[in-house]
């Protein structure tokens, strides 16, 4: 068994903030700092996925990374590039819109669509070029 | 005496804001906006990690060494950049672009205009700013 880890990485551009509105106005900004703007601010988000497998004998490919961009656009890209995440993204609802959760949440929009025997390793997403979350499922 | 030491140097501080912005002409309806600035003009906004580069050019002070005080300069930019547009809405929250569309273009032309008074006249300034990694725009050129 020769396990290799395949990354494809992508970018989206997006608007949030942190708010949680079951606090008051006072306890958000003291909690989120500048990032409980009201009147959002926003991010160039990287995102780097990682899918883990044994090359395939006849092609030499864990997965196919042109069909792994394809489905990373269609079920996470496309829905967020451009939007504001707190208002537009439906697997975002009712979540706090931080690093940490958009990462579990696109590794939920990504897990149904790999094929048997490509398995999800790790989501990596850089809010800046010095913040980033790791999620392995 | 070195003779290079009357020579002109640019010095260049490095810095980073992140806001929400969406580009819009309210003169044009929602379809004329949506075909010349496509997602960018959605209407809830999106953000961008913008990265800041401050370039001043002039000869070193003989006493100092310095074209100017990157501290000095650094401060500045906090003062009249970063305070303003950090973890801002640029269209809802910043008279600068309350009635210009927040391009990258318009953008750095505002950063010049802020910074330039509180810079010596002598020296040359010069701004860069990264929208993305990939799109950036210079001003003056």
């Amino acid at each position: 068994m020769s396990i290799v880890y395949l990354t494809r990485a992508e970018h989206f551009n997006a608007a949030h903030k942190l708010y949680n509105p079951a606090w008051s106005h006072e306890k958000n900004e003291e909690v989120f700092g500048k990032c409980a703007n009201e009147n959002w601010h926003g991010h160039n988000y990287e995102l780097l996925v990682t899918v883990k497998g044994q090359p395939d004998p006849d092609t030499g490919f864990v997965f196919d990374v042109k069909r792994l961009s394809v489905i990373i656009n269609e079920h996470v890209t496309e829905k967020l590039d451009h939007r504001n995440l707190n208002m537009d993204v439906e697997f975002m609802q009712g979540k706090m819109c931080s690093t940490e959760n958009l990462a579990i949440g696109i590794w939920e929009q990504l897990k149904p669509h790999l094929p048997a025997g490509v398995e999800l390793h790790c989501i990596k997403l850089y809010e800046t070029p010095r913040i980033y979350v790791e999620y392995y499922g | 005496m070195n003779n290079s030491m009357g020579n002109k140097v640019a010095v260049f501080r490095r810095e980073h804001f992140n806001a929400a912005h969406r580009l819009f002409n309210p003169d044009w309806d929602d379809a004329k906006n949506e075909k010349v600035f496509g997602k960018c003009a959605l209407p809830h906004y999106h953000g961008h990690n913008y990265e800041l580069e401050v370039k001043v050019t002039g000869k070193p002070n003989p006493k100092t060494g310095y074209v100017i005080d990157l501290k000095e300069l650094s401060d500045l930019i906090r003062r009249e950049i970063h305070s303003r547009f950090d973890h801002k809405n640029l269209n809802l929250d910043t008279k600068e672009f309350k009635d210009l569309n927040p391009t990258a273009e318009n953008i750095v032309i505002v950063i010049y205009d802020l910074l330039r008074p509180h810079i010596d006249k002598k020296m040359d300034l010069h701004i860069r700013l990264y929208e993305t990694p990939r799109n950036f725009v210079e001003y003056p050129v």
